[in-house]
């Protein structure tokens, strides 16, 4: 063994004299322009979409770069007529996109739910701003629930993934695509105002992806086949019923291989905090600082918010420890934690919905009013 | 024996949901005759809407999708945006296109997409039971106007032909009527007309509009509901070439 390890640390030496130092590459992007870019380096074929903030860039940036690389842009009269743009590129066996900010995704939702119902794969991104109604442009976490939960009508799930920086939400991107097309389903990425504004340095680079099936469903003109039908009306009787079952095996699976996420110091913590997105990024400052202060505490960071990270969550509540909940809403993900737990640790919220942000000595004084309170434990 | 009439391949030999003297069954063996004629059953995809032809793809076999009301005229735009060289055509009811889905056919229109949309008027919603539709005629009783239409409380037909001619980008706009021989022939030569302007790359959007009987929800008998649209229909809605 040991001679094995001391070839590996002669090759490892060897390996770095040689190989030329390596450029950095990385380049700074807002996370709206990225998401763009990250979309066209997963080789999505159609862009359809209407102007809302905070997300705009994403528009602009893809009525340049598309017909660029020969691609499709359109503006849309609507977020109505972007997403069904989207559902007539996706049956023709395209890759598609739209993008929107919450009110837009509001008006997506009759889509989304036709999309899941006639099981065409599409990526829809959602750069959340503060609502209800017309609410403000800042950054919110509010439609948790609506991307969670299905959003429109009907028995379905769409897979959500809740990136918190600019790297992960490009990550997100080429994941999403594949995720579409892997389960034929409706993907949303779940981001916020501040993430699509905020500029950090990325690396941009076509990374593996998964092994998809054909696309043998789509609609390519009956061409020496028998015709194929996308649709998401089933009238015979117990069809619908068959195909929900359908739906829910896939759904089933999903959850079983395709949750991610990520923790710290959850082990020895007396206190765990779980956030996703931008609240997951104060949540870390304000754990660090707490683990500074002599305060056991830890996160866990859903980075699939559905499927939802059930098991692991549920697993760090083995141990009798405080939950503390943190989002940019009145408390949404708070409720898939409680399911999680389950009655078997206290589960606490803190948020600021409509544009508020709270800063990591909020989030540390809350983490220090639970952790003082030592009655709740004992 | 010779053969002076058969069915068209593309039109499948099955029965199908309409009511006796419904418009729908000709129309669609209209489309199906044009596909077969043109020889582009392979390239061609169909959209059917929410309405009375929800199921039209059980009957015309080719590739097709159903859509959400009135939407028709956006999926079109992605499927033709991505697919040029495929035939795209629509078939929408006067619900469908001229109420829920306005927005939709206005914009693609006004994009000059290259589409073919045939557009069904019966005067009223059929698969929901006869409700009032933006074409419906003044005086017509339907379940939701049961006096009559009138043009104070429910406004006047919409003619929506007339409003799309007006926009630059459709290049092909026509009104026919399915109510005898003559109608449907003129129909059929409207129909291919409007195939073979998408299948030539003519650059904008083609419409044919067809005034189609519903005797089941004008309370009428097939051949009266043929004569009502010859002696009232077509005084509102008056056949013939609107553009191109």
């Amino acid at each position: 063994m040991s001679t094995a390890v001391n070839t590996m640390k002669k090759k490892n030496a060897a390996q770095k004299q040689q190989a030329p130092k390596k450029a950095d590459t990385r380049i700074l992007m807002c996370g709206n322009e990225a998401l763009a870019e990250a979309a066209i380096i997963a080789e999505c074929d159609a862009y359809f979409g209407y102007p809302i903030t905070p997300q705009n860039e994403v528009t602009a940036y893809m009525s340049r770069r598309m017909p660029e690389e020969g691609r499709v842009f359109v503006q849309s009269e609507s977020e109505l007529a972007a997403i069904n743009m989207v559902f007539g590129a996706s049956a023709t066996g395209k890759r598609t996109m739209t993008s929107s900010s919450s009110p837009g995704v509001s008006l997506m939702q009759e889509g989304i739910s036709y999309l899941a119902g006639a099981e065409l794969p599409a990526v829809i991104v959602n750069v959340m701003r503060g609502g209800p109604g017309l609410g403000n442009i800042a950054p919110s976490q509010g439609d948790y629930f609506q991307a969670t939960r299905g959003g429109g009508h009907g028995d379905y799930r769409t897979i959500v993934l809740g990136p918190s920086s600019v790297q992960e939400l490009v990550d997100c991107m080429q994941l999403a695509f594949d995720l579409a097309d892997l389960y034929r389903m409706p993907v949303i990425v779940l981001a916020d105002g501040i993430l699509g504004q905020m500029m950090e340095p990325i690396v941009l680079e076509k990374r593996p992806g998964r092994k998809l099936p054909s696309k043998d469903w789509a609609l390519t003109g009956a061409k020496g086949r028998q015709q194929n039908i996308v649709r998401s009306l089933w009238l015979k009787e117990g069809a619908l019923e068959q195909h929900n079952y359908k739906l829910q095996a896939r759904y089933e699976q999903i959850q079983k291989n395709e949750v991610l996420c990520e923790q710290f110091e959850v082990e020895d913590a007396d206190i765990v905090v779980v956030a996703y997105g931008v609240a997951a990024r104060i949540v870390r400052g304000a754990v660090t600082k707490a683990r500074e202060e002599g305060i056991k505490a830890g996160w866990i960071r859903p980075i699939t918010l559905w499927p939802f990270p059930t098991e692991q969550i549920s697993k760090a509540a083995d141990e009798l420890r405080i939950f503390l909940t943190v989002e940019l809403s009145m408390g949404q993900m708070v409720e898939d934690v409680k399911l999680a737990i389950a009655g078997k640790s206290p589960v606490v919220f803190y948020g600021r919905p409509g544009g508020g942000v709270p800063t990591v000595d909020e989030i540390l004084d809350k983490i220090k009013q639970l952790t003082l309170r030592h009655d709740i434990k004992d | 024996m010779k053969t002076v009439f058969k069915r068209t391949p593309t039109y499948k030999d099955v029965p199908t949901h309409y009511c006796p003297g419904c418009g729908h069954g000709i129309a669609h063996r209209l489309i199906a005759e044009t596909i077969d004629e043109l020889d582009i059953r392979d390239r061609t995809i169909g959209i059917a809407p929410v309405g009375c032809a929800v199921l039209e793809y059980d009957y015309i076999d080719v590739d097709m999708i159903e859509v959400a009301h009135g939407r028709a005229p956006a999926v079109a735009t992605g499927m033709k945006r991505t697919n040029p060289d495929k035939i795209i055509f629509s078939y929408q009811g006067d619900g469908d296109l001229a109420s829920i889905g306005a927005g939709e056919i206005l914009h693609a229109g006004h994009r000059g997409e290259q589409i073919t949309v045939i557009f069904i008027n019966n005067a009223v919603y059929g698969m929901t039971g006869g409700q009032m539709a933006p074409t419906t005629m003044l005086n017509q009783v339907t379940a939701t106007t049961p006096s009559g239409r009138t043009s104070t409380e429910q406004g006047y037909p919409l003619q929506v032909s007339e409003l799309l001619a007006v926009l630059p980008g459709t290049i092909y706009i026509e009104r026919c009527a399915l109510s005898g021989p003559a109608g449907v022939r003129k129909t059929k030569k409207a129909i291919k007309h409007a195939f073979e302007l998408q299948l030539n790359g003519a650059e904008g959007m083609s419409l044919v509009e067809v005034l189609s009987p519903c005797p089941t929800y004008w309370r009428m008998s097939p051949a009266n509901a043929m004569k009502w649209i010859e002696e009232e229909m077509i005084k509102t809605f008056p056949v013939g070439q609107l553009k191109g």
